[in-house]
């Protein structure tokens, strides 16, 4: 119960914050613009992947740790009372991940409701956008509240959160390339794969693109990746990946938070 | 043994038929075959064949004809009436022809069973002139129809239906060996190991053919010179189509279309010289067209639309004119596996153009790379492939575009169209046109 009182509070605090509405307007502006663009829906919906791969994970990171740090006194304050840690740190998170969450569907969707385009065509891809999306959300959530509970210094929290940002959506993949050309001559498609995976948003990507380009993923890559990726065993493989990127930090970071000494 | 009893069968017939050939004089010049059927009438095929004159003809009305296998050694037409059905009950081929000007018109073949030993077809025509084979039904055959060393023959509008299952337990659909002009029109054909295959023939044509779902090649040819194929449509054929060693070859007006699988080409031209490839369209295919070892050739007036890759240009194709093409929402629009590149790339369409044209004469001011720094990665390292959507690929892209420095510097189009030359983006399957039909 206590929990959910937390959860409420928060939620009703920040569908109200104006950062949380800014981002929907951003998403469904950037959604409206490549839909104009692009003439179509899943042509729209393919020009936003890059938009969801790198907003999303920056805005949820720079946002949870400003969170974190804004709603600190409020924090402490619950902290004072008898409530278990864990609890209110579940309450902290869902709180703090719903609103998102509601503010992503809306923004990616809307736009696309009021062209009348929800069309049973897209369904799987637009629910694939909204699952990996949901996804990033909650995983990112977990990292910013991670990076909260372990540094206190505002600054070096916002800088942190960048640099995971940076890391994962830019440098990685700039390493992955690199990595696949100096090692050309290897069969690389395995490694390629465990690479993928072992990064949400390369995960999340593979995901994507899987229902996005597969005539050029059916080339020569694309057996390997057809057998894994593909099917039914490729979608519990993406789920339970993408679900342990959500699970792992998440545990970490509510970890640290009962550990903390405020 | 098969093949020792089948020619000992042909040999018989062919004395038979010397034989008889003084008496065929004075035969019928139209025979009924069925039950029922109006005098003068034969219980079988094969007796209506003995009887019926030279050039005459054999009326087969409906019914199912199980027959040992029909050798036919003189010039005769046979026509089927609807529901005439030569039935080879999984064991043999149906009709051997060794004569010319035979005529085989409106039957149905079916069930020959498959072979490991011979080609087993249910027509298999050899050594003949001017033979026709129209408006017949192939169903559940190996080969349906197996053309050696003929010369004139005409296949058209006959409805094919292969027995699917794997590439060795199918034959071809229509299969033409060592003959020259046979023309292949309005045919439909499915589910066979390659739709249509020349192999040492000349001046054969294949136009307005609808050839899907092979499970080898659509369309296959090799050492076939100055063969046309227009207006055919090739669609999910399960490794596209691969034309090789000719030249002088004409592929105009076709649909090339969902070849996507690994090692699946829309059009894969190995060793193809001196060949227009004009006007086709090519769309959701893994690799629309794919250049090797191919020179001189004309690739003009194509649309690209939707491809993983829409033409790979490798190093060993030279002189080739690559132009007013027409390149939309290809993963990559061109690629090439080597700095330098010995081909003519110019006014072309491509979407990706970010280019001006201040003096508006439809071409743009500055030259257009169409060989993504991506593509390269990609031709080195194939595993990068995961990566063709990050933004490091885009940044990559970016940054040889602003200062170019891998991309081979002469693959460059001095002269890209600001607007598309071919037609407005087409829906799925647009049916093939007439080439007179195109805009200039």
């Amino acid at each position: 119960m206590l929990i959910l009182a937390v959860l409420r509070a928060q939620v009703a605090e920040l569908s109200r914050n104006r950062w949380v509405l800014s981002y929907t307007v951003l998403l469904a502006v950037l959604t409206e613009a490549l839909y104009q663009l692009s003439g179509s829906a899943p042509r729209a919906l393919s020009g936003l992947l890059n938009v969801v791969l790198l907003l999303v994970p920056l805005v949820i990171t720079v946002f949870g740790v400003v969170y974190w740090h804004t709603s600190r006194e409020f924090t402490e304050l619950l902290l004072a009372q008898p409530l278990p840690r864990r609890a209110l740190w579940c309450g902290l998170y869902l709180g703090l991940t719903i609103p998102l969450v509601l503010a992503y569907a809306v923004g990616i969707t809307l736009p696309l409701l009021l062209h009348r385009e929800l069309t049973a065509a897209i369904a799987p891809l637009l629910a694939m956008y909204l699952l990996v999306g949901t996804a990033l959300t909650l995983c990112f959530a977990a990292i910013a509240l991670w990076i909260g509970a372990t540094q206190d210094d505002r600054l070096k929290a916002l800088g942190l959160a960048l640099g995971i940002w940076f890391a994962a959506t830019v440098l990685y993949d700039g390493l992955v390339v690199w990595f696949a050309t100096v090692y050309s001559d290897w069969p690389l498609e395995k490694p390629m794969l465990a690479l993928m995976f072992a990064n949400p948003v390369d995960l999340a990507r593979t995901v994507l693109m899987l229902q996005l380009d597969s005539a050029a993923l059916m080339g020569y890559t694309g057996a390997v990746l057809a057998n894994v990726l593909g099917g039914y065993r490729g979608a519990l493989a993406t789920i339970t990946a993408l679900a342990l990127w959500i699970l792992l930090p998440a545990l970490a970071a509510g970890r640290s938070f009962v550990k903390k000494d405020f | 043994m098969r093949h020792s009893r089948r020619w000992l069968v042909i040999g018989t017939a062919l004395l038979f038929s010397v034989h008889g050939s003084l008496a065929a004089q004075s035969g019928d010049t139209l025979v009924h075959v069925g039950k029922g059927a109006p005098s003068p009438s034969a219980a079988t095929i094969a007796d209506a064949l003995r009887q019926v004159a030279r050039h005459g003809q054999v009326l087969v009305h409906a019914g199912v004809y199980a027959e040992s296998t029909l050798v036919i050694l003189k010039p005769v037409r046979i026509t089927g009436k609807p529901g005439a059905i030569l039935d080879g009950q999984g064991a043999r081929g149906l009709v051997i022809v060794n004569s010319d000007s035979v005529e085989l018109r409106g039957l149905t073949f079916r069930n020959t069973g498959s072979s490991h030993t011979d080609d087993r077809a249910a027509v298999r025509i050899f050594e003949s002139i001017a033979c026709v084979v129209a408006q017949n039904r192939f169903e559940s055959t190996f080969f349906a129809l197996h053309l050696q060393r003929v010369d004139g023959c005409i296949v058209r509008e006959n409805t094919m239906q292969g027995l699917a299952g794997s590439q060795s337990t199918t034959g071809n659909g229509v299969h033409v060996w060592s003959s020259r002009n046979v023309q292949v029109e309005h045919n439909t054909i499915t589910g066979h190991r390659d739709g249509i295959y020349f192999e040492f023939s000349r001046q054969a044509s294949a136009r307005q053919n609808v050839v899907t779902e092979s499970l080898r090649y659509g369309l296959h040819f090799m050492f076939s010179d100055s063969c046309a194929y227009e207006s055919n449509r090739f669609v999910a054929n399960r490794s596209g189509v691969a034309v090789m060693y000719a030249k002088h070859v004409r592929i105009a007006d076709n649909l090339f279309s969902d070849a996507r699988n690994s090692a699946s080409y829309g059009l894969l031209l190995k060793e193809i010289n001196d060949s227009q490839i004009v006007g086709n369209d090519f769309l959701n295919n893994t690799i629309a067209v794919h250049l090797e070892g191919a020179n001189r050739n004309h690739v003009s007036g194509n649309r690209f639309e939707a491809n993983g890759w829409a033409m790979r240009l490798l190093a060993d194709a030279q002189e080739n004119q690559i132009r007013d093409n027409s390149f939309f929402r290809n993963v990559f629009d061109l690629s090439t596996n080597s700095q330098s590149h010995f081909s003519t790339v110019r006014g072309n369409y491509w979407d990706r153009y970010r280019g001006y044209d201040l003096d508006r004469d439809g071409v743009g001011d500055v030259p257009h790379a169409p060989v993504r720094l991506f593509a390269l990665v990609v031709e080195r390292a194939p595993a990068a492939l995961l990566l063709v959507r990050s933004a490091v690929a885009d940044a990559l892209d970016l940054l040889e575009r602003i200062a170019p420095t891998l991309t081979p510097a002469t693959l460059l189009d001095q002269a890209p169209r600001m607007r598309a030359t071919v037609r407005a983006p087409s829906a799925q399957l647009v049916p093939a046109r007439r080439s007179n039909e195109r805009a200039p």
